[in-house]
């Protein structure tokens, strides 16, 4: 190690002698210094020398962190006695700010997203042109938590109908309800005694949506559920950024009814999360609350609220109806067709490789 | 020279890599073998005269062999196509083994039936649309399980739920709907409710001056003690439910709301009693608000 660190300091110290000199002893120098920077323990090849090294790095990282810390929070406490700002807080890294950098998000000045819009195949429904008449069905083989799932669907979906499966074709199926004037067909799959896949086909002509479902808890599991009531509801669609996601966004809006009742109180959420979507159910109401005063019990020294005496109106949520889970496998582009069709979107294992990249 | 019983003996009690010894008995895996079952009669190696079926694409063939060709391993079997005419197929396996023993015949006729519905069937299973069982291997599904898991943490879901919804408030979405002072509303509703019924009778004998085309209707609002009627119903409602849920109370609440002399939506609600039957739609109303917040 002492070897390596003389062979460090004396580029260096080569670099500051000669920064005037050519262009090419600075490269060569600085390739140097490149080379030797990283010392990792994984380079000892002794086991137990690595061991140590590595168990030495973490605890000089582990006191770094605890002092840094406490600096901050020393400056914090110090910045609120002096009644100014404390000090910004750095943004933590997170995966979605360092999401890769995707050139289909929709920006929200796109002409071209707006004609697309209006040129696909919800904009009739979307527009209150048509109102949305769901077909629910299941698979061949459906049991357990199956009719219990469709059950809640069927509460939470207006204008929901439940037809069973029998053995028809899905094609078949799909024809049927155009002839019935339904607008979307929704077949819940089963697997393993557990509803496991979902397939939204958008009715006259249009896009199929495979998604896998997980984690279904059902009402029954969830404690102080509240009961949903008649009322159409409110939806919130978060996260859905590239044009992929908005397309996806918009085949879930044209589910539901577009004249929410406010009255009703009733907001079912689909947020999207880095392609998994989760869906909520919740009744929700305002209230106004007393902002709290600057805790001098709390450590972490929160920011205080300039409105310390002001009154704040938050949301209040009961839970009630299902909670799953979504992930989207496919996206078609017409009705359900595996051998024949055209897919806009297929999800392959090898799109999985980069943990910062996500299509919705 | 061919000992077919040499053959057998050595097969049978030393090794044949195609006997497969399952529970049920001895089975041959030789794909020239008529019957499947190893056997003496139907071993195909130890029978230098031997005919059998086989099925290529769809096509069936009668393959025979003759103790002629048996020093020619390359020519040995020859090879006839069966039309796909089941009785016709029979005709022409009696005609190339005529002079054959009478169980191989038997045998190869009963291996045809067999073939033939086994046919039959694929093809109708074919043209049914049957279930595909995709997996996915066990390593994506638990790298699955565990980035859910992980996004879920991240979305943190009821704050964000929130956030949207009281955005959607400022944002004025709602109207007037969420927009009351709880505390006003509060202490309205501690007043005497005398009161409040008295104010009501008074704003609803105005609204009723003002409207003339409704006749029928107002020979029907002429009674004052319906008047008083309605308007003990409203008080009476929360007394029912006082026990109820958060969101009950709440829902009793706003009922109350509607019912109460309080800015313009006590108005529009007053005014919307008049054009009607008012007993009946005030029970309606009432009863109908009542199932929608249970």
């Amino acid at each position: 190690m002492g070897a390596k660190r003389k062979k460090e300091d004396a580029p260096e110290m080569a670099e500051d002698a000669d920064i005037d000199d050519g262009g090419s002893r600075d490269r060569r120098n600085r390739q140097k210094v490149e080379k030797k920077e990283e010392f990792r323990p994984s380079m000892i090849k002794n086991k137990e020398k690595r061991s140590a090294a590595h168990a030495k790095l973490k605890h000089q990282k582990k006191l770094e962190k605890r002092k840094t810390k406490k600096a901050r929070e020393a400056a914090d406490k110090q910045a609120l006695e002096l009644g100014e700002e404390p000090p910004q807080r750095s943004v933590p890294r997170t995966i979605e700010n360092t999401r890769e950098a995707d050139e289909t998000v929709c920006k929200p000045d796109d002409a071209e997203l707006f004609v697309a819009n209006d040129a696909d195949e919800f904009s009739s429904i979307l527009r209150r042109e048509r109102a949305p008449k769901i077909l629910i069905t299941t698979c061949r083989f459906h049991s357990t938590r199956g009719p219990a799932f469709i059950s809640e669907l069927l509460s939470v979906i207006p204008n929901a109908h439940y037809y069973k499966r029998g053995t028809y074709d899905l094609k078949k199926i799909v024809e049927y309800a155009t002839k019935e004037d339904f607008t979307t067909l929704i077949v819940v799959h089963t697997s393993r005694r557990e509803p496991d896949a979902l397939l939204v086909t958008s009715l006259p002509s249009g896009p199929t949506a495979h998604f896998k479902l997980s984690k279904l808890v059902l009402r029954k599991e969830i404690k102080n559920h509240g009961n949903p009531t008649g009322h159409v509801p409110e939806l919130v669609l978060n996260n859905f950024t590239t044009r992929l996601g908005h397309r996806v966004g918009r085949m879930i809006q044209s589910l539901f009814p577009q004249n929410p009742d406010f009255r009703g109180r009733r907001v079912v959420t689909f947020h999207n999360q880095r392609d998994y979507i989760f869906f909520r159910h919740h009744r929700y109401i305002f209230e106004t609350k007393e902002s709290k005063q600057q805790d001098s019990k709390s450590k972490k020294g929160k920011d205080a609220e300039d409105k310390s005496t002001g009154q704040q109106v938050i949301a209040r949520l009961q839970e009630c109806g299902p909670r799953f889970v979504l992930k989207l496998k496919s996206l078609q582009h017409g009705t359900f067709d595996t051998r024949g069709g055209e897919y806009e979107w297929v999800h392959k294992p090898e799109m999985d490789t980069s943990r910062r990249r996500f299509f919705l | 020279m061919q000992h077919d019983e040499v053959i057998w003996q050595v097969i049978r009690h030393n090794h044949c890599s195609f006997m497969a010894k399952i529970t049920a008995g001895n089975f041959c895996r030789n794909p020239y073998n008529v019957t499947g079952i190893c056997n003496r009669s139907s071993c195909p190696l130890a029978n230098s005269r031997y005919a059998t079926i086989r099925d290529h694409d769809g096509v069936f063939y009668l393959y025979m062999k003759t103790i002629e060709r048996a020093h020619k391993p390359n020519q040995l079997w020859e090879r006839v196509k069966l039309p796909r005419n089941y009785e016709k197929a029979l005709e022409i396996i009696d005609k190339h083994l005529m002079y054959w023993p009478k169980l191989l015949i038997h045998k190869i006729k009963q291996r045809l039936t067999k073939m033939t519905q086994m046919r039959i069937r694929m093809r109708k299973l074919a043209l049914k649309t049957r279930e595909k069982v995709v997996t996915l291997p066990r390593k994506e599904i638990k790298r699955d399980a565990r980035r859910l898991e992980k996004a879920e943490k991240a979305a943190v879901l009821d704050k964000s739920i929130e956030k949207e919804l009281v955005e959607r408030l400022n944002k004025n979405v709602y109207g007037d709907i969420h927009n009351y002072p709880v505390k006003h509303f509060e202490s309205l509703l501690d007043m005497e409710e005398s009161q409040i019924d008295a104010q009501e009778e008074e704003e609803e004998e105005y609204d009723v001056e003002y409207l003339e085309g409704d006749y029928d209707e107002l020979e029907e609002e002429d009674d004052i003690e319906d008047f008083g009627k309605l308007a003990m119903d409203f008080p009476e409602d929360p007394g029912d439910e006082l026990d109820g849920d958060e969101m009950d109370a709440v829902g009793s609440r706003e009922k109350k709301r509607s019912g109460s002399a309080h800015g313009k939506l006590g108005n529009d609600e007053a005014k919307k009693k008049k054009p009607r039957v008012l007993v009946e739609v005030e029970d309606e109303g009432a009863a109908g608000r009542r199932k929608a917040t249970v």
